[in-house]
């Protein structure tokens, strides 16, 4: 198994430097640079400052600095606000963001495990039916409809929470949630055909046999085979809250990393949008590697291979 | 006896065993895929020709009636759904702004099904290491935090349609990649293709003549699952304010409108956000409903 890990592992470096080139040469191939619409900026003042970034340099150079540079741990100043560097602004947002992507998370999977195990043990009747028609309602409530749905109805209507903002500890409630469900959603889609499936497997009728309880028989024998899909399903999950977090934090107005990063992009701010991106990246191939080793963990056949 | 007798005999002998016919035969038996049809096409319909009908231009202002509820009076006509900030008819943005979610659906799924099943066949049909190398490809795509990319793009270069377009359909290639190659390398272990080779014929025309035909189910069902993830990446590009540009409108960018709004005049926030929530439901119920009507379980 950790023969597999380490073969993982390095498989995620090139990708990772496939992402840092793309992401590099991409931004500084756009047309219009960071400085380009600002007009009171003679072209003295524009070449110097270009010459302070080192953006005379040839691309390829660069290339080489930026990349030694990261090695250390630098990912340079903020092209737009010279005081502040691109580690700072992660400092400063990533905490917000990844507790948002935490709550998301944890309700995701305890919505979604809850409610597609509660469906799996009553397949095919009415609870089972209920819980698959609120499931294929919350995938078709994506982020950027649920949210201001919410808001109106708990925020503006009723008062409960507020509008927006990230301070009382009741202003995570709706955010929450509301990055969580679409994800619970398909948790519990992937949950319930998963268990279901091997519920119906000799191996789970020779357990009722010999004289288990249901629950017994489900927990024991059903669940480690049948949850593999929602395993699986866990990485591309991680990598759709990211996005579903801009959505998030635009609606709710929280000051995450995400808004950062769409300011970021609509300002030109190469350095902050290369590392942003990077972060995001390393974070997806963490995650997914975490899966693996879930799935290794639980899956004999995986491990064996 | 001559052929045209002979086809006949057996279509006697087996009635209704064509395989398009049964299913649906199955599919209109299955009364959610069947209203998620009705309800696509009755707003697709609508889309279509609606702004034509209609009195309003999608981007006529009227600023003596900004924010007007739903059913007021306007200059050429009642305002059904009401008007935005601006005094547009909100049904005619509406019909126009699904015109074009359909338009970027429809066209980037396309885009990601001429990528996805050539990649795919390629992958299966030249198998052994060329096939392992494809394929790992693919698993390593899968690991990129796309959506991000679409947002670089769409914010470095000029935001265009057809950008959208080519660049939601790269990303959602991948998975109908994976499901053709798996058709294929089936099928190509399969006796017909065996004869088919046998007779002569070259690998392309293997491949469109006789494997890609058998393997039209799946693609198809898959391509209908896809459209609803093509317009949910539009409408999040274009919720973000990155993707259509008003005054045109989308289903996304209506919404965007909608929940700045949404203090004074909800209904810009309902609407739209309806529209979009009802075309998801429609389309993925009609998705489900051809998979269960191509491979029935019971």
């Amino acid at each position: 198994m950790s023969r597999l890990l380490l073969r993982r592992l390095l498989e995620a470096i090139p990708t990772l430097l496939a992402v840092i080139t793309i992401t590099f040469f991409l931004l500084r191939l756009a047309p219009g640079g960071p400085f380009a619409d600002e007009r009171d900026l003679s072209p003295q003042a524009q070449a110097a400052m270009e010459a302070h970034y080192g953006l005379d340099q040839p691309l390829v150079i660069q290339y080489f600095r930026y990349l030694g540079n990261l090695a250390r741990g630098d990912l340079g100043p903020s092209f737009r606000y010279p005081t502040r560097t691109v580690n700072e602004i992660i400092v400063d947002h990533f905490p917000v963001s990844l507790e948002l992507g935490a709550l998301g998370f944890l309700v995701a999977l305890a919505l979604g495990l809850g409610a597609g195990l509660l469906a799996a043990s009553f397949r095919q009747r009415k609870q089972d039916h209920f819980i698959m028609t609120m499931a294929m309602v919350g995938i078709c409530l994506p982020t950027f409809v649920l949210g201001p749905l919410l808001v109106y109805v708990f925020s503006l209507q009723l008062g409960w929470f507020n509008v927006g903002g990230w301070g009382h500890w009741s202003d995570r409630i709706l955010p929450g949630f509301v990055l969580g469900s679409f994800f619970a959603a398909y948790v519990a889609r992937l949950t319930r055909n998963g268990v279901g499936e091997s519920m119906q497997m000799d191996y789970y009728r020779t357990a009722l046999a010999k004289g288990l309880s249901k629950r017994q028989a489900l927990w024991k024998h059903a669940l480690k085979p049948g949850i593999l899909p929602t395993i699986a399903f866990l990485g591309p999950a991680a990598a759709g809250l990211l996005t579903g977090s801009f959505v998030v934090e635009s609606v709710f107005n929280i000051p995450g990393l995400g808004q950062q990063f769409i300011n970021a992009a609509f300002g030109r701010d190469f350095t902050v949008v290369t590392g942003l991106v990077i972060l995001y990246a390393v974070l997806i191939l963490f995650f997914n590697l975490a899966v693996d080793f879930l799935q290794a963990l639980l899956d004999p056949k995986l491990r064996e291979s | 006896m001559n052929p045209v007798t002979e086809e006949k005999s057996t279509e006697v002998l087996l009635p209704g065993r064509n395989p398009m016919a049964e299913a649906w035969r199955r599919f209109r038996h299955n009364l959610p895929a069947m209203a998620g049809l009705i309800f696509l096409l009755v707003f697709f319909l609508l889309c279509l020709v609606g702004p034509w009908l209609s009195p309003y231009g999608f981007e006529q202002q009227n600023r003596t009636l900004g924010a007007a509820s739903p059913g007021t009076m306007g200059e050429f006509g009642r305002h059904w759904l009401g008007t935005d900030r601006l005094g547009r008819d909100l049904l005619t943005r509406l019909m126009h702004g699904g015109r074009l979610s359909f338009l970027v659906a429809v066209a980037a799924t396309m885009v990601s099904l001429f990528i996805g099943v050539t990649y795919g066949a390629i992958a299966a049909w030249c198998g052994g290491k060329r096939d392992a190398v494809m394929m790992r490809i693919v698993d390593l795509l899968y690991a990129l935090p796309f959506t991000v990319f679409l947002i670089l793009l769409m914010v470095i270069f000029e935001r265009s349609l057809l950008l959208l377009f080519i660049a939601i359909g790269a990303i959602e290639w991948l998975t109908m990649a994976r499901i053709v190659r798996g058709q294929v390398l089936v099928l190509k272990a399969r006796a017909f293709v065996e004869a088919a080779r046998s007779l002569g014929r070259k690998s392309s025309a293997l491949i469109l003549r006789h494997v890609l035909p058998n393997a039209m189910g799946p693609i198809i069902v898959y391509t209908t699952l896809t459209i609803p993830n093509v317009m949910l990446l539009e409408a999040f590009v274009s919720f973000l304010g990155l993707g259509v540009q008003a005054p045109q409108a989308s289903l996304g960018l209506l919404i965007n409108e909608g929940v700045s709004a949404m203090e004074s005049a909800p209904w810009l926030l309902f609407f739209p956000s309806a529209a979009f929530a009802l075309s998801l439901l429609s389309l993925n119920f009609l998705g489900d409903g051809l998979r269960d009507a191509f491979n029935p379980k019971e």
